[in-house]
């Protein structure tokens, strides 16, 4: 091990976080991206293969990003859940909007399911990303 | 250095707390500046125009009513681009020219109108425009409209990302960073930072969103 990692200065440098904001940035890109896809045939029935693999994605992502919040200590979880339940109201009521507007549209089966939980990967992610970016400058 | 803490709605929810906060920030807001405004992260008084919106928005939709479904896109999607392009255009390069404190008062009262302004004029532009798009046949494989739609829903695709990913978190962030009691003048640069470029690339891609709207009410 380097001196320099004992030195007052690289004790004083800024913590580093795992990419949690970043990966969830990566799983909402992917359900709009299938959105967009599913919208575009809409109301007629999507080809469901792509979008399928990107909510896969998608989930895995959020799985990924599930284990390593479980790891971190020393981290501001009250700021984290204070400012995630606020933004998981907020963003539950537009992806519900979404969902009404399919739904009032005859939106059914598969593709409706499909949209369904990608719009729940929406619902998660946005909060997700909003509280981890407070929280992580709580922290510091 | 003073903290004053006022109670929002919402008892024991932070995120409606106001703080007066006078910080000793490091880069220069001393302690004989003058106070800075209340910070209040969601503005509660402004809540019940949102449910005004999203109830107006439900019943134009459930009833498929034209007036009012043109009314939340063009009303929506005007106060978005302007919005969008007002703020990354020219208020943008103006914040990113003034000092830390300046830029710290600025955002106090501007960042938190943001987090509800936003969100609402998204939503009333986006699930209106999903029910006009139906309404008028524009997303039929046929219809000249169709691959303009596409292009939009990819130019809006892009900006969520961006807006949802990168934008709202910064703005949020510097809100919470500035009720702290010793608020952190180098973070809300960098935060404000992240901001202001941000918002000048959904101001750019809103130029984009003109063009194909212009179009398809042309074609």
């Amino acid at each position: 091990m380097s001196a320099q990692a004992h030195s007052p200065a690289a004790d004083a440098s800024p913590r580093r976080y795992p990419p949690v904001a970043e990966l969830a940035v990566a799983s909402l890109a992917l359900v709009i991206i299938g959105g967009i896809f599913m919208a575009s045939y809409f109301p007629r029935r999507p080809p469901l293969g792509l979008p399928i693999a990107l909510l896969g994605g998608s989930v895995i992502l959020v799985a990924a990003n599930t284990v390593i919040l479980t790891r971190l200590r020393e981290f501001a979880w009250d700021k984290f859940f204070l400012v995630g339940r606020w933004a998981l109201a907020a963003y539950v009521i537009q992806a519900g909007m979404i969902e009404y507007a399919f739904v009032h549209n005859h939106a059914s089966g598969g593709p409706l399911v499909l949209l369904t939980l990608m719009l729940v990967m929406f619902a998660l992610n946005v909060p997700l990303i909003i509280s981890f970016t407070v929280a992580r400058y709580q922290t510091d | 250095m003073s903290t004053v803490s006022h109670r929002g709605i919402n008892a024991g929810d932070a995120v409606t707390d106001q703080a007066h906060v006078m910080p000793a920030m490091g880069t220069g807001l001393g302690a004989d500046a003058a106070p800075r405004p209340a910070i209040q992260i969601v503005p509660v008084k402004g809540l019940p125009i949102v449910a005004v919106v999203v109830i107006f928005l439900v019943v134009s939709i459930a009833a498929d009513w034209g007036w009012g479904l043109d009314f939340s896109h063009v009303a929506g999607g005007g106060l978005w681009t302007g919005i969008d392009l007002f703020v990354g255009l020219v208020i943008g390069p103006i914040l990113g020219r003034l000092s830390i404190p300046a830029r710290a008062e600025f955002s106090a009262r501007f960042m938190p109108k943001m987090v509800l302004i936003m969100p609402t004029v998204v939503l009333m532009t986006l699930a209106s425009g999903l029910q006009l798009a139906l309404r008028d046949h524009n997303l039929d494989p046929s219809n000249p409209n169709h691959a303009w739609l596409i292009a939009s829903f990819v130019v809006v695709g892009i900006m969520a990302v961006i807006a949802l990913g990168i934008l709202e978190p910064a703005n949020i962030a510097v809100l919470f960073e500035m009720k702290k009691p010793q608020p952190d003048g180098e973070i809300i640069a960098k935060l404000m930072r992240r901001f202001i470029y941000t918002a000048g690339i959904t101001g750019l891609m809103q130029i984009a969103t003109l063009i194909i709207m212009t179009r398809v009410t042309t074609q």
